[in-house]
């Protein structure tokens, strides 16, 4: 079962900014969708830049897809999936997220 | 088998091509390349020697150096004359008695200014117009002179009078023949450029024949003419004419023209076969040509005729078949060009006339007796169809439709009417200058070129003159249209625009926020290319804080925090020293900081001091101290003004003739803040030694005993540009002015991460458009560019002090939403009394040795 562990407001996250998140000792890069509430999670490492700055990265579509643009070399990190366009094998992981009453919570396995 | 000796005569601009080509063949090994300069210098480039009026050196004009000679090979003297040819024995002898065997002799001793045989012609300060040395004699003779005579309305007659007049000289024209330029305009044109150049205050004199320099009562000299009339002035320039340089060949029996003139056949070759000629010294077919171009053309006809003769003994495939004498070019700011047959000799031949004395136009077509083919034509006041004109000329296509459409001035929006690229055949010169045709840029395109640099590096086109630059643009277009590169300039797949179309669109609409444009203009949720691209044009019409709620997100890597990340996410902090001055009071403030942080401490290039490796959270701290401090943002995160340099400048510096350290400081409090679509960078040095590099930088200002010289679009980083003269001696007003116009028009207009530099080589048109637009005001948007400017300077913020004073802005400065904690990847060691972040092997062993102790 999930547990749901509620880490900010939603209206801590500018839209379509990012900010990290501390879950358990792991960096959680989370992303507010425009104005609304939709929130993505991801780990916020750079596997190419081998630094915690995924949060701060711009985010946009790439065709349908939501993406983050590292803010260190621009590889593009899908925010659903943590597939890496450029390079698939340095995709990375994703987080089960919800917000509920304008509070945003992360799922810990 | 020993190389073969060509030894050439002159080292002018068609010499040293000859050189330049020859040693650049692949045969080249097989050759001793020996020439001969009388001046004491190698070529340069005559064709811009104005300029050197402008403030270019002659190293600026220089086509060569004396270290690129030695490295090529080639065997040069300098201020040696050949006075002498042997052509059986193959040899020549030097004023200071040199003899040298050759196996062929080329002579390019080009021409010299005709003087008429007037008394009193050969008196001090009755100069003529042909070497640098002439130049700085003129200038010399100008300082101590008020008032200026130009003997003769021609073509190089009116570019004197112009130099004239910039050396701020009252400044006559004095003609023999009833009309300006008669050689190349028809009655109707040499009025109208006659009327544009009185209204510029040069005073036109024609039907004038002068009969004796005498002394004057309020200049320095009287010119008498045979009407009667005189003239007073302090300094005569004569051009006149020229005259080719023959006295080698009538002295040493090669065959001359009635009128001079080295008589050469196809080949070039002269009356004694291993004899060549090329260039201004030859007569082909009874005409001597004047220009540049036909000159080169020479050159390579006698290298393939050398080469076929000495080592193929192939037929050359080239043959001198005579050339195109049309020109364009701005006399005095006049734009003149001539086609063909402009005065209408042609037997049969018809005319067509449009002339408009309020705007000033004046433009002449002659046609076939059919009316099918253009013959000649001339253009004065608008030249945009000289490109046109002359192809349909030289290729000798049909006229397509109704001819008068050519030269009718097209009504507000429709296209002028052109001649489609394509419709050009392969062989068509594009570039007459370095003889570039249609199918050389058509290859070039093909083998990988895909802008304008790529097509000057690969073919020279466009490098001489510049004349060919729009003509070039359209074949390269067309050609990569043609390969199916879709000549895309979208922004990127949100936006179906140019940077410079958005610019305008948020310019004219008004828009203040991203989302608006997206909705109205654009598809999708915007991406990393047009969120920060868009942020910037926002920030440069409106000037709002860059970290406002709504264009927060627009803000890239760097602006997003006011600070550049590092490569461990940390960050540096560049506050502003305007200049590069700074108290020791604020010196100390810096060092208290960085001790107080642990910050890596470094001065930059741009002569501040950077301070490295502060985390997120405090930043907000660490700037509040330097805001109390007195400091500002140095925006070293923005696409933005970073650093004005500056050199002492006259306060100290004992050859300082302007206060460069208080300029620089101006200027850079006034452009402060002002974000474009590349960084800018400046530089103000106290005079010509130019200690603070301006030549290198977007904005470069030098001090001289008259004023300002500005320079603009240069660049350093990874393919540097020197700067181009743009105004000179100007006051701080005019400067400022300038600079105002040159940058918004920048920011109007050019590409997404697009430096000055790069973006002056794309520019259509290239320097001197740009000084249209700003110093002529030829798009009558100057007005707006000044008050685009003046918005941004008014509504300048410190973002820095705006942030720490706005405590919802500072959440966002901590690296985590829901701890205190530091980032827990942080790992440093020290070096040189200072912390840098660990390299990926000291940190295996950082972490070793920590675990190890655990
Ligand atoms: C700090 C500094 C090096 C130093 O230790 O001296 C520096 C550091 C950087 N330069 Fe620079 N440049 C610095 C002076 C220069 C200079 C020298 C100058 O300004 O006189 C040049 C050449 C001059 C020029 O720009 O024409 C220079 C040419 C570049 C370029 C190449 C630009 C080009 O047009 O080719 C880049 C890359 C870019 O902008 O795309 C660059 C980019 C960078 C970046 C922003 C790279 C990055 O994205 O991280 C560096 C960030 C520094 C930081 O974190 O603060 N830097 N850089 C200098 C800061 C000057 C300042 O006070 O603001
Ligand atoms: C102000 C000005 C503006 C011009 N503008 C244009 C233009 O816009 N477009 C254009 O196409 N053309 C223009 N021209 C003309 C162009 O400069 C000439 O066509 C070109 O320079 C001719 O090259 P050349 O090598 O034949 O002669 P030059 O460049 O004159 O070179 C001849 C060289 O030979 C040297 N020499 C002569 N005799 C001897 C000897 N016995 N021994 C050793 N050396 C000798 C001379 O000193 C000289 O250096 C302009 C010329 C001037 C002066
Ligand atoms: S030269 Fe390269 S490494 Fe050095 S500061 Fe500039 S961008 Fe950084
Ligand atoms: S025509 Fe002069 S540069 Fe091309």
């Amino acid at each position: 079962m999930t547990t749901w562990i509620s880490v900010c407001n939603l209206s801590d996250i500018d839209p379509d900014t990012g900010v990290c998140a501390l879950l358990n000792g792991e960096q959680v890069a989370l992303f507010r969708w425009g104005n609304s509430d939709t929130v993505y999670a991801i780990n916020n490492f750079d596997p190419f830049g081998k630094a915690n700055v995924l949060s701060r990265g711009l985010i946009g579509s790439v065709g349908e897809r939501p993406v983050v643009a590292s803010p260190l070399y621009k590889q593009h990190f899908d925010l659903s999936t943590g597939e890496c366009l450029e390079d698939t094998e340095k995709s990375i992981k994703v987080y089960p997220v919800r917000v509920e009453a304008g509070v945003v919570a992360l799922g810990a396995a | 088998m020993s190389k073969k000796r060509i030894i050439v005569v002159g080292n002018g601009m068609v010499g040293h091509n000859f050189i330049d080509t020859l040693a650049n063949a692949e045969c080249a090994s097989q050759f001793d390349i020996i020439t001969f300069a009388e001046e004491a210098r190698l070529a340069y480039d005559r064709v811009q020697l104005s300029k050197y009026f402008s403030g270019a050196s002659a190293e600026d004009l220089a086509l060569t150096t004396e270290a690129d000679y030695q490295k090529q090979g080639i065997i040069y003297t300098l201020n040696e004359k050949v006075v002498a040819i042997d052509s059986h024995a193959k040899t020549v002898t030097t004023a200071s008695g040199r003899v040298e065997g050759y196996d062929k002799l080329v002579l390019a001793t080009g021409s010299f200014p005709f003087v008429p045989p007037i008394p009193g012609k050969d008196q001090d300060h009755c100069l003529v117009y042909r070497t640098i040395e002439d130049l700085e004699a003129i200038s010399a003779s100008a300082a101590v002179s008020k008032t200026g005579v130009v003997v003769g309305g021609g073509l190089l007659g009116l570019e004197a009078a112009n130099a004239l007049k910039q050396a701020g000289l009252e400044t006559h024209v004095v003609e023999f023949a009833p009309r300006l330029m008669a050689v190349q305009l028809d009655e109707g044109g040499g009025k109208l450029l006659r009327r544009k150049i009185e209204e510029l205050g040069v005073s036109v004199h024609t039907e004038k024949a002068t009969t004796e320099i005498v002394a004057g009562e309020e200049c320095r000299y009287r010119m008498n003419f045979a009407d009667g009339s005189f003239l007073e002035t302090d300094m005569i320039l004569f051009s006149a004419g020229i005259r080719p340089q023959d006295e080698l060949a009538r002295q040493f029996g090669l065959d001359v023209g009635e009128r001079g003139g080295i008589v050469i056949n196809d080949y070039c070759q002269t009356s004694e076969a291993d004899i060549y000629a090329i260039g201004e010294c030859a007569l082909w077919d009874n005409k001597i040509y004047g220009l540049v171009a036909p000159g080169y053309q020479m050159a390579k006809v006698a290298i393939e005729h050398i080469v076929s003769s000495l080592l193929t003994h192939e037929e050359p495939a080239a043959s001198f078949q005579g050339a195109d004498m049309s020109t364009k070019l701005k006399l005095l700011g006049v734009d003149v060009a001539s086609i063909g047959d402009a005065h209408g000799h042609t037997a049969g031949s018809q005319s067509y006339v449009f002339n408009d004395d309020v705007e000033q136009v004046y433009k002449r077509l002659i046609v076939s007796a059919d009316g099918k083919k253009l013959v000649g034509a001339v253009l004065v006041g608008d030249v945009e169809a000289y490109g046109t004109l002359l192809q349909l000329k030289l290729n000798d296509m049909d006229i397509p439709g109704n001819p008068a459409n050519l030269i009718l001035p097209v009504s507000d929006g429709s296209e002028p009417v052109g001649l489609g690229v394509s419709a050009l055949p392969e062989t068509a010169q594009i570039c007459s200058c370095y003889d570039v045709s249609k199918g050389d840029i058509a290859n070039a395109v093909q083998g990988g070129c895909c802008s304008m640099g790529d097509i000057k590096d690969a073919t020279k086109a466009s490098t001489g003159c510049g004349g060919c630059a729009a003509l070039v643009k359209q074949v390269m277009d067309a050609e990569l249209t043609a390969l199916g590169v879709e000549v895309n300039n979208n922004l990127c797949e949100h936006f179906a625009f140019t940077r410079a179309e958005l610019a305008d669109i948020v310019r004219v609409k008004g828009y203040t926020t991203f989302s608006e444009l997206l909705e109205n203009h654009g598809s999708g949720h915007g991406c990393e290319i047009c969120k920060p691209t868009i942020g910037s044009i926002l920030a440069s019409f409106n000037n709002e804080y860059v970290l406002k709620d709504e264009l927060i997100s627009l803000q890239d890597t760097n602006d997003i925090f006011l600070g550049n990340m590092q490569k461990d996410g940390t960050y540096s902090i560049v506050p502003r020293i305007a200049g590069g001055e700074i108290t020791p009071e604020k010196l100390i403030v810096l060092g208290e900081v960085a001790k107080e942080y642990d910050l890596y401490t470094k001065i930059t290039g741009g002569q501040r001091i950077d301070l490295f490796g502060a985390q997120l959270h405090q930043l907000p701290d660490i700037w509040k101290k330097l805001v109390d401090a007195g400091f500002e943002t140095g925006h070293a995160y923005g696409k933005s003004l970073r650093t004005v340099k500056s050199c002492v400048g006259s306060t100290w510096c004992r050859y300082g003739v302007l206060d460069s350290v208080s300029m620089a400081i101006a200027l850079e409090n006034r452009y402060k803040g002002l974000r474009a679509p590349h960084k800018i960078k400046f530089a103000v040095s106290g005079c010509t030694r130019e200690c603070a590099e301006a030549q290198g930088k977007d904005i470069g200002v030098i001090a001289t005993e008259n004023g300002w010289n500005l320079y603009v679009c240069g660049n350093g980083g990874m393919r540097p540009r020197h700067a181009d003269l743009f105004a000179t001696d100007l006051d701080d007003e005019t400067l400022v002015k300038y600079i105002d116009r040159v940058l918004m028009f920048y920011v109007r207009t050019a590409d997404r991460l697009q430096r000055t530099s790069v973006w002056m080589e794309n520019l259509e048109g290239g320097l001197d458009y740009l000084k249209d637009v700003v110093i002529n005001d030829k798009l009558g948007i100057c007005d707006e560019l000044e008050a685009g400017m003046t918005k941004v300077v008014d509504t300048y913020q410190c973002e820095w002090k705006t942030t720490i004073e706005t405590p919802e802005k500072l959440k966002r400065f901590s690296h985590y939403i829901n701890a205190t904690d530091e980032d827990n990847n942080l790992l440093y060691v020290r070096e040189r009394g200072q912390r840098r972040p660990a390299t990926e092997q000291e940190r295996i062993e950082l972490v070793n040795l920590e675990t190890a102790a655990d």
